[in-house]
């Protein structure tokens, strides 16, 4: 190789490799942010900086559907997140703390269920399940059908969270004639609490995003942002599509970071 | 990370009560998942009714659609109807090159990024989720724009005078190839990213001084312990992808379905066939249990 | 924020605000069921404030998807839709329409004689006159010059126009104009033509780029597409938004229709449904969706508050020696053969 002694971390080529990976990720999303500025009509010539788009989405002829979009969406991933990520931490706490048991490995395969069939799979049996049973498509039925995708992604960062907590904390607080509730109430939950909330941020995201099952379950007149940006885009990538994808995807950023930060704090307190 | 090691030791503090903490979840996937697909099964075998909606008599008849041509009217001897197993091999190609794709990038994003200092590594680590945060479906729109022949990335190599005419990407196999491929590769990169991680770099430095060549590390020793990493993040590329439809309706403008546009057709669609979408899905559903099973199986045989 | 999550109140709240708002179907509401980019957001807003009633709307890219989701479980859901002629004719046959009593359409004068007593709806029992137009095709001027006055464009495309045309995601469009272009009638029972039918089509694909009908406008103005099958009001807007395509009226013929409001059976608010009718059949109102959507209207007085560059536009003037025609509604057998040629096209 020519050099005395070489540094095994180093591949040639795998640097520009990953500054292609992120270009090509980042590049899309970038140029679409730079366009949602762009004072023009038509979206290929660039005509100037403004924030024109942005006072069209808030006050434009379409705002009011874009806004009980928004409303819609922010409310369904509310509560499924937070009934997902309930009985998620309920499953984590039983899986990892709940011993060795015949079945935990079902178990675990059926939390993974709804990560592991193919979305269109899943849309198309809720869709089929809720008009058999006659439950009228609306609010319950994406809610349900949410809270449903997102137990396992809820999961995940809990369950992990929970292996890295060892047992002696609340064994301790057991010894102490602490009831099993209490122990989980004042010494296992505020230690749990950064995992609990990953997982909670994970499926409030997971929820938020989601399209193709909502759009088959989804009542007369419901919408929400994805399935509002849907059908707007197929008519057009316009302007103020843009601009609301933008906000969208700062919003996104914004929880990203704060799931980010959360983590940092569980790689620092499982390291004590 | 060391601490993980001792929760490893099974903790049976909540084993009283296990049962009642599993239940809810137990019950609401069993109800609102397994019983669907249940139910999803029973549809495929029923009629279709004239112009949209089912009737609840028990036939073969989205099977026999999918699998047999009898011609235009019906009264031809049934030869192999192509139709839909094109669809579904289509399908499958796509998602193999989109996954053969996405490691071929991933793999070296995830080893360059794991083999980071600490604290550089958690802001690679960043910047590669953030994507996977978007919206799905913002970042197939965004794909769509930037691509399309009068989009800025022709439009600013024509100006550059690098090319004459527009490169036709939209509307083909490549534009959905292309974007499966940017759907899922933070998919690929993560799980391959925590396998490299585990693993002990101090291996391959042992490698390196009984003098292997880089690359001979890489394949020998490398390779076989980070191979479940790779695996799952194979598995998360390809099981969206051949199930996708966001990719084939935005970017292959709907001529050339996959399997998800497919089915969607059934239920959104003009094609309005109930039992139908039903029996594509149960098929489909089917190849990635086969997938994932022959997964399980390998991973099985690993830890032997 | 931590403490929230143990607050089982909020729980209950959250709970209980979800069950509430998926039973909110109170009285006040409308529920419309809508061709996409056709009606303008001022109008509905406009019959909101003045009736008082909250509206939503759901939107449909074809007839037939319309029909196939009412029948899939939707109906109930909504109180009005607004299916073409052909379409309403079937719906009838299919019972989703309920009957406006003579009488309770205070407006119902209003009707252009012309479109009272139509086949699709005799009398005007289930619907009223929305608007009317045409479909056939549009094509990139820039991209190609020659003569687009033949369905050629379409099926034996010219070279630089093959593998860059949009066709509408429409089984009743698309099949009537291949009918045309082979000069055969629509729902041929004829089993050599109905196989011709077949093979046009599927040779045909190879040229065409894209299936899409909310998309057909956008298309052809991003120069996704240089021609593709378009509603002559919508190529207008695209005209109007920098495209240079040309709206064709082809010599072997194109279709016509007419789009109307019909009452849908077991509508959820059907005392707004009829105040919605009437509404839309005060000259003033539908005049508003004639210049929002470049089609015509088909009430008396209509025309006093449409744009007069309507009245001139290309678009709204087919030359005097081409006809139009409107979609048949073919028997069970024959449709069965159309569905299957629309399913083999798509593979």
């Amino acid at each position: 190789m020519g050099k005395s002694r070489y540094n095994i971390r180093h591949y040639p080529g795998f640097l520009w490799i990953t500054v292609l990976c992120l270009v090509l990720l980042y590049a899309p999303l970038i140029v679409v942010m730079a366009y949602s500025f762009n004072d023009s009509l038509s979206i290929t010539q660039w005509g100037g900086f403004s924030l024109r788009w942005y006072h069209d989405l808030f006050t434009g002829v379409e705002s009011a559907k874009f806004k009980r979009a928004a409303v819609n969406s922010l409310f369904i991933a509310l509560t499924a997140g937070v009934i997902s990520t309930a009985l998620a931490t309920a499953a984590a706490i039983a899986m990892v703390r709940g011993g060795s048991f015949r079945g935990k490995t079902l178990s675990f395969g059926m939390i993974s269920i709804p990560i592991l069939v193919p979305e269109i799979v899943t849309a198309v049996a809720m869709l089929i399940f809720f008009t058999s049973i006659g439950l009228k498509l609306g609010y319950l039925s994406i809610v349900i059908a949410h809270i449903v995708f997102c137990i396992p992604f809820a999961y995940l960062p809990i369950s992990a969270r929970l292996q890295g907590i060892e047992s002696a904390f609340e064994e301790a607080a057991q010894d102490l004639y602490a009831g099993r509730w209490q122990a989980f109430r004042y010494v296992l939950m505020p230690i749990l609490m950064p995992g609990i909330l990953s997982g909670f941020l994970l499926a409030f995201i997971i929820s938020l995003d989601d399209f193709i099952i909502t759009n088959f379950v989804k009542g007369a007149g419901m919408e929400t942002l994805p399935t509002a940006i849907f059908g707007a885009v197929k008519q057009g990538i316009k302007p103020n599509i843009m601009a609301l994808s933008t906000l969208l995807l700062l919003f996104s950023v914004f929880i990203v970071t704060l799931s980010y930060r959360l983590g940092r704090t569980n790689a620092k307190n499982s390291t004590h | 990370m060391a601490a993980i090691g001792s929760g490893k030791t099974v903790s049976s503090t909540y084993a009283p009560v296990r049962g009642w903490l599993l239940l809810p979840t137990w019950l609401t996937i069993g109800i609102f998942m397994l019983m669907p697909l249940g139910v999803m099964l029973v549809y495929s075998f029923l009629t279709k009714e004239f112009r949209g909606g089912v009737l609840w008599e028990f036939s073969f008849a989205a099977y026999d659609q999918f699998i047999f041509d009898r011609g235009l009217f019906g009264d031809e001897a049934p030869s192999i109807e192509w139709t839909y197993i094109t669809i579904f091999f289509r399908s499958l190609v796509h998602a193999l090159i989109a996954t053969f794709f996405c490691l071929l990038i991933g793999f070296p994003t995830a080893y360059y990024i794991a083999t980071r200092p600490t604290g550089s590594r958690y802001l690679w680590v960043y910047l590669i989720t953030i994507p996977y945060w978007v919206n799905l479906l913002i970042r197939t729109v965004s794909m769509k724009f930037l691509i399309r022949d009068n989009g800025p990335i022709n439009q600013a190599l024509l100006n550059m005078g690098v090319i004459d005419a527009p490169i036709h990407l939209i509307n083909t196999n490549v534009a959905v190839q292309l974007g499966l491929f940017y759907s899922y590769l933070p998919f690929m990169v993560l799980p391959i990213y925590a396998a490299v991680e585990r693993y002990n770099i101090s291996l391959s430095e042992a490698g390196a001084d009984l003098y292997a060549g880089r690359w001979t590390i890489l394949r020998t020793i490398l390779l076989p312990v980070v191979k479940p990493g790779i695996i799952a993040g194979c598995i998360l590329v390809f099981v969206p992808s051949l199930g996708a439809f966001l990719a084939p309706d935005l970017l292959g403008g709907a001529k050339t379905f996959m399997i998800g546009s497919l089915i969607e057709e059934q239920f959104k669609g003009t094609a309005s066939n109930w039992p139908f979408g039903a029996a594509a899905s149960m098929i489909l559903l089917s190849i990635i249990l086969a997938v994932l099973m022959l997964y399980a199986r390998s991973q099985a045989r690993g830890q032997v | 924020m931590l403490n929230m999550f143990t607050q089982r109140k909020t729980l209950a709240l959250l709970f209980a605000a979800t069950f509430t708002a998926g039973q909110a179907q109170a009285d006040g509401k409308l529920s419309i069921y809508h061709w996409f980019e056709y009606i303008p957001q001022e109008l509905l807003d406009k019959f909101s404030a003045e009736h008082d009633v909250e509206v939503t709307m759901d939107t449909y890219d074809s007839n037939e998807s319309m029909l196939a989701s009412l029948k899939a479980g939707k109906m109930g859901s909504y109180d009005v839709a607004v299916p073409g002629d052909y379409m309403v004719d079937i719906m009838a046959k299919e019972g989703l329409l309920d009957t406006i009593a003579e009488g309770e359409l205070a407006n119902k004068g209003n009707i252009e004689a012309q479109w009272l007593n139509v086949p699709f709806d005799d009398g005007r029992q289930h619907s009223i006159p929305y608007q009317w137009g045409s479909t056939s095709f549009s094509v990139n001027r820039d991209v190609y010059k020659g003569d687009i006055s033949s369905t050629d464009i379409l099926f034996n495309p010219p070279e630089e126009l093959a593998g860059k045309i949009n066709m509408l995601d429409s089984q009743g469009e698309v099949l009537a104009m291949a009918a045309l272009h082979l000069g055969i009638p629509q729902c041929s029972t004829d089993k050599d033509q109905l196989k011709a039918l077949d093979s046009l089509l599927s040779s045909s694909k190879e040229n065409w780029a894209s299936f899409g009908s909310d998309m057909a406008k956008d298309v052809l103005v991003s120069g996704d597409a240089a021609a593709g099958m378009i509603y002559n009001g919508f190529s207008a807007k695209g005209r109007a938004e920098g495209a240079n395509i040309e709206y064709a009226y082809p010599k072997q013929g194109y279709i016509v229709w007419m789009d109307n409001v019909v009452l849908l059976k077991d509508a959820p608010n059907r005392e707004n449904a009829i105040k919605f009718m009437d509404f839309m059949l005060e000259p003033e109102n539908i005049a508003a969706v004639t210049n929002y959507a470049q089609y015509a209207a088909g009430v008396k007085g209509a025309g006093e508050f449409t744009d007069p560059a309507l009245a001139t536009s290309p678009e709204s003037n087919p030359p005097a020696d081409v006809s139009g025609v409107f979609i048949a509604v073919c028997d069970q057998a024959t449709q069965e053969v159309y569905d299957k040629i629309w399913t083999r096209l798509r593979k």
